[in-house]
């Protein structure tokens, strides 16, 4: 496969959404008893997580056997790095920063000595022994049969969703992080004497906490980051438009009365920085990219919103990706392609653009001029639409929804109600304060946003929305069936899961670029330092079927990487 | 499993055997559909408002 850093810099400029990326998810966890809720406040969560993580990925007969579950590898995880390239030499120092020494990234290395951890087994026993057994041992991290990390982090359950290359695919892997949310609520639910949660796929619990939903771009560690970050803060800051998810009230704390368009946007304070629990920044500079780091750089989105609307979804990678792509190709070919736009003071610009769901609001560039979120979005788009690649269906699709949907946004913003999430949760605001004439600051509208991305059945109203045909959906629900416990063929993710779904004894431990694969003869800890090693064609191309006894896939797998 | 399989690269370069074009979605938004939507809201929206959102707290996260 092609990468757009290995096109040649005489190539013509073709920009495709086609690139590796991912979402995480931190969901909003709470009692589901309203009286324990509310005598414990947020006090219950960090147990209500771990009972979320280990009800799924413990006691889900689809997903495995009952008590085992594959561990987390952290593998090369240097969350200290920072993409500025100040932290590099530190990270650079540290002993398991292996990515670094990896001779030939297309290669996959074999590390055949690295002590293997050992499995660890829930006891026999009961449902809600085998649940208290996993509170008590705090066991907070699995790696599930799609290829994806489930885990607790702080006070969250956390969906990692896994590593794609295209826009669709990573709504169809999100969409299967709900049924898997849902999944562990029944679970629970069914459980002899252990509280049930109820999980809410949002970002704020409107009294000054945030919790974050993240995209994760791989993008070529050639582009200058200072050029990054010049090209990313006006677009995230105006992205907003066509793909937040609305909130009632404003302000951290939500104490001024109003609706505004993005639930993460009064939590940004900083253009640039490393934090991602306070002080959070529009362009973070987390620099971990689980692969090899002398050709690729991750950018870490922290500024997008959950969304539960599948095409918001959908344009949000796909529109990111297509900048990304651009800043590359401006780079290997020498010529500007993007807008050159800087905003006077993107911080402020987030949240003013945020608290007006007219539109209409301006806010100021640093060469005077004034544009409005749609004018910078349609900039966007115009200078990446003569270089788009419309011969890919994806590319054209995201190009074409673009469009329509900042059309839709200028004529009338309540005309994209089916397509854009916060246009949606407004219109339902809206005939909702029609029909009982409810101010903005009346608790209903605040207990509507919260139960719109409620994700118990019967009770979210996004839900209610979906199944009145009242949103537009995109993939079918056959297709998120299927990805909650089959990986998606693009990635390395398809040899972890689908290593996983077929030798889950002999998978003691993953991660996203490391791999255990162990009999009790033999093993191996494969790296895979290009996110693309491990798809389903590499693995069809180097004869290694994931299906095949371990003693023949892991002579395969060193025939794949030419280790004796 | 079929469909997703089509997204994935090919061996080759630019292998899109397939067209993979976004669709198979449907809406109907309609005033009906709206009503009714209300009429449910009405339904499952805890009876206590203001406890309930107040109830709602959650740690920070990142």
């Amino acid at each position: 496969m092609s990468t757009p850093a290995m096109q040649s810099s005489r190539a013509p400029v073709r920009l495709s959404t086609e690139r590796v990326m991912g979402i995480e998810t931190e969901f909003g966890v709470a009692h589901a008893d309203l009286e324990e809720r509310a005598r414990a406040g947020a006090g219950s969560s960090i147990m209500l997580s771990h009972l979320v993580v280990a009800a799924y990925a413990l006691l889900d007969e689809q997903e495995g056997e009952r008590g085992r579950r594959v561990r987390w590898d952290y593998g090369d995880e240097t969350p200290l790095r920072d993409a500025r390239g100040f932290e590099i030499q530190r990270a650079a120092a540290h002993p398991s920063q292996l990515t670094d020494a990896v001779q030939d990234a297309h290669l996959p290395s074999v590390d055949m000595d690295a002590p293997l951890q050992g499995a660890e087994i829930a006891p026999e026993g009961s449902d809600d022994e085998i649940l208290t057994w996993a509170v008590q041992r705090s066991i907070g991290n699995a790696v599930l049969t799609n290829g994806a990390r489930w885990y607790v982090d702080h006070a969250h359950p956390e969906y990692s969703a896994p590593e794609v290359t295209r826009a669709r695919e990573a709504v169809v892997s999100d969409r299967a992080g709900e049924v898997i949310a849902r999944r562990a609520m029944a679970l629970l639910d069914a459980a002899e004497g252990i509280p049930s949660a109820a999980l809410y796929k949002n970002n704020t619990d409107g009294k000054g906490a945030s919790y974050g939903t993240h995209e994760n771009y791989l993008l070529d560690r050639d582009v200058p980051f200072e050029r990054v970050c010049a090209a990313m803060i006006p677009f995230f800051t105006s992205r907003q438009v066509l793909v937040g998810a609305g909130r009632v009230g404003r302000g951290t704390r939500g104490t001024e009365p109003g609706y505004q368009i993005s639930s993460r946007a009064d939590f940004f304070e900083a253009q640039v920085g490393l934090e991602t629990t306070l002080n959070r920044p529009i362009v973070n500079t987390r620099d971990e990219p689980h692969a090899d780091a002398a050709r690729f750089r991750r950018l870490h989105v922290i500024i997008g919103d959950a969304n539960l609307l599948e095409e918001s979804t959908f344009l949000k990678l796909g529109i990111t990706s297509l900048v990304l792509a651009a800043l590359e190709a401006e780079n290997r070919t020498g010529t500007t392609l993007l807008p050159e736009l800087t905003l006077a003071d993107p911080v402020a610009a987030v949240h003013t653009l945020s608290h007006d769901p007219s539109l209409q609001v301006t806010v100021p560039l640093s060469d005077g001029r004034e544009l409005t979120a749609v004018q910078i979005q349609r900039a966007y788009l115009e200078a990446i639409r003569p270089h788009a690649d419309a011969e890919d269906p994806e590319t054209a699709q995201v190009i074409q929804t673009w469009g329509e949907l900042l059309d839709l946004l200028e004529q009338d913003p309540m005309l994209a109600a089916d397509r854009i999430e916060w246009v949606a949760k407004l219109k339902l605001l809206e005939s909702y304060r029609a029909r009982h004439g409810a101010d903005w600051s009346d608790p209903r509208l605040f207990a509507i946003d919260l139960q719109f991305s409620d994700l118990r059945p019967g009770r979210g109203l996004f839900e209610k929305l979906r199944a009145a045909g009242a949103v537009r959906t995109l993939v079918t629900e056959q297709e998120v069936q299927q990805a909650v416990t089959a990986p998606p063929a693009s990635t390395r993710a398809f040899l972890r899961g689908s290593l996983i779904r077929e030798h889950r004894d002999a998978v003691p431990s993953a991660g996203w670029d490391v791999l255990t694969l162990a009999t009790e003869e033999t093993g191996a800890r494969l790296r895979l330092a290009d996110p693309l090693l491990g798809s389903a064609a590499w693995c069809s191309g180097h004869g290694v079927d994931p299906a095949a006894d371990v003693p023949d896939l892991l002579a395969a797998l060193r025939a794949a990487v030419g280790a004796p | 499993m079929s469909q997703q399989s089509l997204n994935a690269p090919g061996p080759g370069e630019d292998d899109e055997a397939v067209d993979t074009t976004v669709g198979g979605g449907q809406t109907f938004a309609s005033a009906q559909s709206s009503d009714s939507i209300l009429d449910e809201i009405d339904a499952v929206l805890e009876e206590n408002a203001e406890t309930f959102v107040r109830s709602f707290v959650q740690k920070g996260g990142q």
